[in-house]
């Protein structure tokens, strides 16, 4: 028996005004359902975690969210992050006390990465997951850090980046690449291979999932834990052919 | 009645809710003759060692297990509340005192990726009652520290502990069956229908 965690699959659910949705390269919302719905039958295919992130969190519309988190705690009992517009210890908190087991940061971090270190120092590293949008640019590793959803550029080298948040006190790293983002062309193996170089927690891979080599690949390219919304929302994959397919290829799955 | 312990630390609403799911409606409550009285004890924990004591301390929290414990009634420590029924835990260098209920150390896990994050298997103990029935599954874990021996030696008199190990680095221990006191390393409240299961088998032995 090898004891190593085995691979997580991570089913995300783009939440809006609690309605999932899912958009190429986050444009053309187009509505999949209800998420706590959504999480059920995710949760029944084998889903190891669920991912929701509040896609229009810098617009209001909190409440909604909690109440989300809220309902999917009460009936899916695997880990639960939520992110999209979490600014302050206080939403974690919040969110925390909504149900939610991991709380993801990208925007705010950047702008603040003290930010890390007051939440881990209050809530432990483990809820702490940093959520990187990340594309090829010329920054010294060659990934830079983007922000509103790919269409902004921050400047900040992504590997850099990656680097000071393990230091800072992050549980994880959600590294989504914005190149492959809904191109369903396959994840960026280069940038998580570099990713996986320098971090010192567990790696969630997103973006470009589009095949089932797709997620051999990744794993091969050292993620712990592979991301994906559209492919699962709209049946192109079913969880637990994924699982069965990655067990076939010799991967450890749950 | 199912009393889970509310000292500030650890997610008491996802205890809770796994409760839910069996049909009981546990107390979350730091209330000493509660807690004491309670048909089963359940003491969270999250974050860090010396936090979660800090914590512990403010409720009494050694005295109300020794008084369970006394009675023959079962607690279950998790994840955090785990480690801290240990003697010491030792993070970032700096050791704190436990509630000492079992000899050993909680020390950071021996890997370079860390936490240790997500569903691994365990070696069940042969006899255990908790994993009766799902001794195959796979439990979820987010931990960056563990107890890494076991040095509670049998006596004549005490049946000898039931201890069941995982692996992250190296070997550590993923739970303990004590005779009243039981505890898990992961998160049987996020662990999914095996999950469901431990806690099951868990009530059982309380009502």
């Amino acid at each position: 028996m090898s004891k190593k965690p085995a691979i997580r699959i991570i089913p995300c659910l783009d939440v809006t005004e609690g309605r999932v949705v899912k958009g190429v390269n986050f444009t053309n919302l187009v509505d999949a359902g209800d998420p706590v719905e959504m999480a059920r039958v995710y949760n029944a295919e084998g889903a190891d975690e669920l991912t929701f992130l509040d896609i229009t969190a810098s617009s209001g519309a909190r409440e909604t969210m909690y109440e989300v988190v809220n309902r999917c705690a009460a009936e899916v009992f695997i880990p639960l992050t939520v992110g999209g517009g979490v600014r302050s210890v206080d939403d974690v908190d919040r969110l925390l006390r909504a149900g939610a087991d991991k709380v993801s940061v990208n925007t705010a971090a950047l702008a603040r990465p003290e930010l890390i270190n007051e939440i881990s120092e209050r809530f432990g590293s483990q809820v702490l997951v940093l959520s990187v949008d990340a594309r090829r640019a010329n920054t010294p590793s060659g990934f830079e850090v983007t922000t509103h959803g790919g269409r902004h550029s921050s400047g900040i080298d992504a590997l850099g980046w990656i680097e000071q948040g393990c230091s800072r006190g992050i549980g994880e790293v959600l590294l989504n690449s914005m190149d492959a983002d809904g191109t369903r062309s396959g994840y960026d193996i280069e940038m998580i291979t570099r990713a996986r170089g320098v971090a010192t927690v567990p790696l969630i891979a997103s973006g470009g999932a589009g095949a089932l080599e797709d997620f051999d690949l990744a794993i091969k390219a050292g993620a712990d834990a592979l991301l994906a919304a559209s492919i699962f929302h709209f049946g192109t994959f079913r969880i637990s052919a994924v699982k069965e397919y990655l067990r076939g290829r010799g991967h450890l799955i749950r | 009645m199912i009393a889970i312990l509310d000292y500030g630390f650890g997610n008491v609403r996802s205890a809770q809710r796994a409760f839910a799911r069996h049909g009981i409606d546990a107390q979350i409550t730091s209330n000493r003759e509660e807690c004491i009285e309670a048909d089963g004890l359940v003491i969270p924990g999250v974050g860090a060692f010396a936090a979660c004591m800090d914590g512990l301390d403010r409720v009494e929290a050694a005295a109300i297990v020794d008084a369970r414990l006394l009675a023959n009634r079962p607690v279950l420590g998790i994840c955090v509340g785990m480690q801290v029924l240990f003697t010491e835990g030792v993070e970032h260098d700096i050791p704190r005192i436990g509630l000492g209920q079992w000899p050993g150390r909680v020390a950071q896990l021996p890997a370079g990726i860390l936490p240790h994050m997500g569903w691994s298997e365990i070696d069940s103990a042969p006899g255990s009652v908790l994993f009766q029935g799902v001794e195959a599954e796979r439990f979820y874990f987010v931990h960056s520290y563990a107890a890494q021996k076991w040095e509670l030696h049998p006596s004549e008199s005490l049946a000898p502990a039931l201890v069941s190990w995982s692996e992250y680095g190296g070997a550590f221990i993923a739970a303990v069956e004590n005779g009243p006191l039981s505890a898990t390393q992961f998160h049987p409240e996020k662990s999914g229908d095996a999950g469901a299961t431990l806690i099951e088998n868990w009530i059982n032995q309380c009502l």
